[in-house]
């Protein structure tokens, strides 16, 4: 078994190198810097407990006369602070770290379940037809003739009004994975649906289906494979959309609670002391670490969209 | 034409229809119309009394019927929040939102067409290039921390330009305009920019890509062949058959731009409904959020509407396939 997964491994090793993607990934070297990017970002915050500085949840590390430390590069700095401290004294490059595992956890967490939810009903409705399909992409149309942020606001705010007050900040992480989430499916829906369109009416799947393989494996071992490229594509670009949305929630204080650093809460509370003419690190540093972070996804989303169009080659 | 034109009316109906429902049963369901208009002190018959007064016992379509009619003539409730109808306060604050959503989409358009323009002639030009970049970085910047750092550069380090409200307004009839004060037009330039670059970035990454996928046709080789001057060619035989994807684009974005109007608005304290639903949210006031999503899906409607009549307009091979099918007895 292990000797078999090894071989495996090996051979979508070559394969892989002597893909047409990877040769256009080496090709482009702005793909390259941002690939390494997200991947440094990605790491810095899964590893946030590891490699950071301070706890920023211990409530009883913070010193409130270490608030407002500038960053340690700058008169009054401290080493022990490398990006100075918000008004709490928590340390910022902490407070980003963790902000970013928290923001990029939600966003992942959307993602994914918009493309469950998007590739199931997909299927469904190109490989059933009929009213099924005829109700799943109404609704489909419906959705996609609003811009997904209202919707995401929308979704967030009958979410809200519907649970019980007291339990809201608990909640509302997944209150906000639930809101991108219903917000974009649809484009995920549309792909996976002519996909299967175009493949139901192949060869191979009607010999699958005269042998008597079960519709829902002909759906997931030979139609859904075919979808994968365009759905990667647009998981790529809806991540990058997914991180700016969590921020945005998060700064209007319709997401997570300021207890709780996320990048957006984080610009959130910097964003209250934007006219004090100093303190500034406070909002700089977390919104480049957003602005960076959506950047670097979005160039990803945007040679993947270009690598896998056969049009562009 | 006007059969197509009453098909897609049709259509509008049904779309408003299905969003009146959700309205409704968001109004009706999630909110409790009853307990948001009485005090502590009220006692359960008087709150049966008003239930019957209110309707609320009646069959839930005839409710439907009844929310629809109310509806119409702009009778959404009263707001949890302010204690006032909600058609009123949206009647207040449609000026400010309209204004600025305008201003920012004539700002997008009149800076990503000639640029879209600019970079799809020249492809591999060093300019073009760095627009391109920079048009993704302004995809990925968020709009919100867009107004932060325009706010931070020319209200906070520069002072050059307020950072919140609208200024002095002055009163046209019901419409409070910012358009005729020097302090008016100074508070709309920061939020018109902050909401105008987002989508004037799609614009311009879109007529760049429909730009290079007409000129590769034979039709502009020939124009050039003919002898035809570059302007002539660019101009009237390019930039006017990419005009029909353009023209959708730009009314779907008049969309996005409505609904980033809320971010931008929060940002810039703008008094205008987007403002509006961000405190709604907040407080779960649920007859605002209901009202702001019929009236905003009415502007949807009404811009899908425009949009698919102006294909007509455009683009006369839509025209003559009709009426050429129509003669066929098709």
């Amino acid at each position: 078994m292990a000797s078999e997964t090894a071989a495996l491994s090996a051979g979508l090793r070559h394969r892989l190198r002597d893909s047409d993607l990877f040769r256009s990934f080496r090709r482009s070297p702005v793909t390259v810097v941002a690939a390494a990017i997200t991947a440094i970002l990605v790491l810095a915050a899964l590893l946030a407990p590891l490699i950071a500085p301070h706890n920023p949840y211990d409530a009883a590390s913070l010193n409130l006369l270490d608030a407002r430390d500038p960053p340690a590069w700058q008169a009054g700095g401290d080493w022990s602070y490398p990006l100075g401290t918000d008004d709490q004294g928590r340390d910022m490059l902490s407070a980003i770290l963790y902000g970013m595992r928290t923001s990029l956890g939600i966003s992942v967490a959307a993602v994914l379940l918009a493309m469950a939810l998007g590739i199931a009903l997909g299927l469904l409705a190109g490989y059933a037809g009929g009213w099924i399909d005829t109700v799943i992409m109404r609704i489909a149309d419906v959705q996609l003739s609003f811009p997904v942020i209202l919707i995401a606001l929308l979704v967030d705010g009958i979410a809200r009004a519907l649970l019980p007050h007291a339990q809201q900040d608990r909640i509302a992480p997944y209150v906000i994975v639930l809101a991108i989430a219903s917000a974009t499916w649809v484009q995920f829906a549309r792909t996976v649906r002519g996909s299967t369109m175009v493949e139901r009416a192949k060869e191979y799947v009607q010999a699958a289906r005269v042998t008597g393989v079960h519709p829902a494996l002909i759906a997931w071992r030979h139609v859904l494979p075919n979808a994968m490229g365009p759905v990667l594509v647009i998981a790529t670009l809806n991540l990058a959309f997914a991180i700016q949305t969590e921020a945005a929630l998060s700064f209007l204080g319709l997401g997570l609670p300021v207890t709780e650093p996320s990048l957006g809460t984080l610009i959130r509370v910097g964003d209250d002391f934007i006219f004090s003419g100093e303190w500034r690190w406070m909002l700089l540093y977390p919104a480049i670490a957003l602005a960076g972070l959506a950047l670097a996804v979005n160039m990803l989303g945007d040679w993947l969209r270009d690598a896998l169009n056969p049009k562009l080659r | 034409m006007i059969a197509f034109v009453l098909r897609r009316l049709a259509q509008s109906v049904a779309v408003m229809l299905t969003v009146a429902l959700f309205a409704f049963l968001l109004f009706r369901f999630v909110g409790d119309p009853v307990n948001n208009m009485v005090g502590q002190d009220t006692s359960l018959q008087d709150r049966e009394k008003l239930r019957q007064a209110l309707g609320l016992e009646d069959p839930v379509p005839v409710q439907f019927l009844h929310f629809v009619g109310r509806a119409l003539r702009g009778d959404f409730g009263i707001s949890y929040q302010y204690a006032r109808p909600v058609g009123a306060i949206i009647a207040e604050r449609l000026p400010a939102t309209l204004e600025l959503s305008f201003t920012a989409a004539f700002l997008a358009l009149a800076l990503g067409l000639p640029l879209g323009v600019y970079t799809g002639l020249h492809r591999d030009g060093r300019a073009a290039r760095l627009l391109l970049a920079l048009s993704l970085v302004g995809v990925s910047l968020p709009v919100f921390l867009t107004g932060i750092l325009l706010i931070l550069l020319f209200s906070v380090a520069l002072g050059w330009l307020p950072s919140f409200g609208r200024g002095d307004v002055v009163q046209l009839g019901g419409w409070a305009t910012g358009f005729l004060t020097l302090s008016g037009i100074k508070s709309l330039i920061l939020p018109a920019i902050t909401l105008a670059l987002l989508q004037a970035t799609f614009i311009m990454r879109l007529v760049r890509a429909e730009m290079l996928e007409v000129l590769r046709t034979d039709y502009i080789k020939f124009a050039r062949a003919r002898g035809l001057p570059d302007r002539i060619v660019n101009l009237g035989h390019a930039l006017k058959n990419t005009l029909v994807p353009v023209i959708t684009i730009t009314g779907l974005q008049l969309g996005g731009i409505i609904a980033f109007a809320v971010v931008t608005e929060s940002v810039f304290q703008w008094p205008g409904m987007g403002f509006l639903l961000v405190q709604a949210i907040n407080f779960a006031d649920i007859p605002v959020m209901a009202a702001y999503l019929v009236l905003v899906s009415f502007f949807f409607v009404l811009i899908n509407l425009i949009v698919d009549i102006l294909y007509y307009v455009v683009d006369p091979r839509l025209r003559i396939d009709r009426s050429a099918a129509g003669a066929h007895g098709f």
